[in-house]
């Protein structure tokens, strides 16, 4: 990609308060043109971030955040002495996290594989573009289908009533939350993941498939032994980004089912922060946890770079 | 290239077939019971896959005023000034970020850089909104994800692609910053600009979460909230909430269906135009990581 495109590189310094002012001259138009997302930028991402204080507050909605008397760490109790309703939401919160990892991340890449392997490129795109199209859905939305086609009085039970079959619950149950929101993740993204890895795919050498099929590789040995090594890096840097991610699974999803299932199976950190502080009016102890929560996740995103970058220097992923 | 193999091909086929089915067949369901009559909602049990005679007496019921109509025009409002503002303010930024040595763009790219990288907490951003008295105000939609650090990189990028000459030559001729964004750079980047546009329609039109966290009185909701009390939650709709036209509500499985389905449609007809787009826009951003 491009080399030095940041704007410092062609930048001298102003050292003489001359060449401030001209340059002030010569670029308050372009100040101007940036102002309002500048403000919007500070006001909504930086000032809430200075707002985090009131994890160290006593907040009371009748006072500033300003008023508000200071607690030190006692907001944090919840989190050092182990209080089970945090304990729940982050046990459950880490399950969703191992399932999604195991069973959601690798399907866009098989998708990907079986996807590549149709030779019509017209059927392709067709086919491409009815599997994206879940990813526009809101949450609101791919919730509200999976009440009417797979509830308990959905589509697919009603049927099997007429029929006399065996109906099946997976909503409203408990025990069976994670596979109900696994599955709707499944379907909501699997398809626009692919992108990323088709991209990767169409980087290959075709000459190598030539070479490989030459040898007497059939279509599984091309696969394994072309496709797969040529996007491993990408894989690789993809399952890294998303362990980064690990403490946040879908807030917009869990808190829009979880009236349905109770908050023992369903309370993760982010419906936690919600529900306690928002609702329950312990804000403090809300906002402790939401900054502990972001703290980490920052942490294990840089941390998470770092090894992107380790293995991206190396080109390799050791067995 | 070897013989296909046979079990194979079929194997993907019917991975591919079953894979689109799944997408295809919720929405058709949805759609023909919308336009579904009571007579044939009891006949089939529930719901109608394929509707033998279509009425349009649900979307008559939704859309001659009451509650859906009204979280309609909210949330056509709420998305079209929000994705204006967004672009322009994601123009202004992105434009004098891409101006080689502009003063002060270095720590402003790197501060929205940074916006990516931690998201501030629910409470404390409840509480600004909450202390610039925008709770339970429309604008609460809209100034909070005003700007996508994202799509403003994307559009830099783009920007920076302008060969620089054009510009120049402009500057020579007089012409300020102003001019230049107006005359060579904007209409040069018509295609990143609707497809960013776009984006920020859509996700304005699926918002949800921010309407429960700030909107609370009923007759300010957008239409996402309205789906989740009487779709998710189904809260039956009586004639208070939906028009009182005939003597007779069409069924409420049709009613929930017909809500859904509106809700649907504006995202199914932008969708091409998306689809055209963003397979590139991600592109950039995946390069650049």
């Amino acid at each position: 990609m491009r080399k030095g495109s940041s704007p410092a590189a062609t930048t001298r310094r102003a050292r003489r308060p001359g060449q401030a002012l001209a340059r002030w001259r010569r670029d308050r138009l372009l100040l101007l043109l940036a102002a309002p997302g500048v403000l919007v930028v500070l006001l909504f991402h930086y000032l809430p971030l200075l707002g985090n204080v009131i994890a160290f507050k006593g907040y009371l909605p009748f006072l500033t955040i300003a008023e508000s008397p200071w607690v030190g760490w006692d907001n944090f109790q919840v989190i050092f002495s182990g209080d089970p309703l945090f304990v729940n939401a982050l046990t459950n919160t880490l399950i969703i996290t191992l399932i999604q990892v195991l069973f959601v991340f690798p399907l866009p890449l098989a998708l990907a594989l079986l996807l590549n392997e149709v030779i019509s490129e017209r059927l392709k795109r067709i086919v491409q573009s009815v599997l994206y199209m879940p990813h526009f859905m809101s949450w609101v939305i791919v919730v509200a289908l999976f009440q009417q086609i797979v509830g308990n009085a959905g589509m697919v039970n009603t049927l099997l009533r007429e029929h006399d079959m065996a109906t099946f619950s997976i909503i409203g149950v408990p025990e069976l939350f994670e596979v109900l929101i696994t599955s709707q993740v499944i379907w909501k993204d699997t398809g626009w993941g692919t992108i990323i890895f088709l991209a990767a795919i169409s980087r290959v050498d075709t000459s190598l498939y030539e070479a490989a099929a030459m040898d007497g590789a059939g279509a599984l040995r091309r696969i394994w032994h072309v496709t797969l090594p040529a996007i491993r890096s990408v894989f690789v840097l993809l399952l890294i980004l998303r362990l980064g991610d690990a403490l946040t699974v879908g807030f917009e999803q869990i808190i829009l089912q979880q009236g349905a299932v109770g908050a023992t199976a369903s309370e993760v950190l982010d419906t936690y922060v919600y529900n306690h502080g928002i609702v329950g009016g312990n804000w403090g102890q809300a906002a402790a946890v939401g900054l502990t929560k972001g703290v980490i996740s920052v942490l294990l995103v840089l941390g998470a770079n770092k090894l992107a970058h380790k293995f991206g220097e190396r080109g390799v992923y050791h067995k | 290239m070897g013989p296909p193999n046979r079990v194979l091909t079929a194997l993907r086929g019917l991975i591919l077939t079953i894979g689109c089915a799944a997408v295809i067949l919720p929405f058709l369901a949805v759609v023909s019971t919308s336009l579904a009559t009571q007579e044939e909602v009891t006949a089939n049990g529930g719901f109608v896959l394929l509707v033998r005679e279509p009425t349009l007496a649900s979307y008559q019921a939704i859309l001659s005023g009451g509650v859906v109509t009204r979280a309609l025009v909210i949330s056509i409002i709420v998305t079209v000034a929000g994705t204006l503002l967004s672009l322009a303010c994601t123009i202004g930024l992105a434009y004098s970020l891409s101006r080689p040595g502009s003063l002060g763009s270095r720590p402003i790219l790197l501060a929205v850089l940074f916006t990516m990288l931690f998201s501030p907490g629910m409470i404390p951003m409840y509480l600004v909104v909450k202390q610039l008295g925008l709770l339970d105000n429309l604008l609460a939609l809209i100034l909070p994800v005003l700007i996508n650090a994202f799509n403003v990189i994307v559009m830099r990028e783009f920007f920076l692609d302008i060969p620089g000459e054009l510009m120049e030559s402009a500057r020579i001729d007089g012409a300020n910053d102003l001019t230049i964004l107006a005359r060579i750079v904007l209409p040069l980047s018509k295609a990143v600009i609707s497809v960013i546009g776009l984006f920020y329609a859509v996700g304005y039109w699926n918002a949800f979460f921010n309407a429960m966290l700030y909107i609370s009185s009923p007759e300010k909701w957008p239409l996402q909230l309205v789906l989740r009390t009487y779709v998710v939650n189904e809260t039956p709709m009586g004639v208070d909430q939906v028009s009182a036209g005939s003597d007779s509500l069409p069924p409420q499985l049709s009613i929930q269906m017909a809500i859904l389905v509106i809700s649907i449609i504006p995202i199914l007809l932008v969708y091409p135009f998306l689809q055209k787009h963003f397979t590139k826009g991600l592109m950039i951003g995946a390069v650049k990581g």
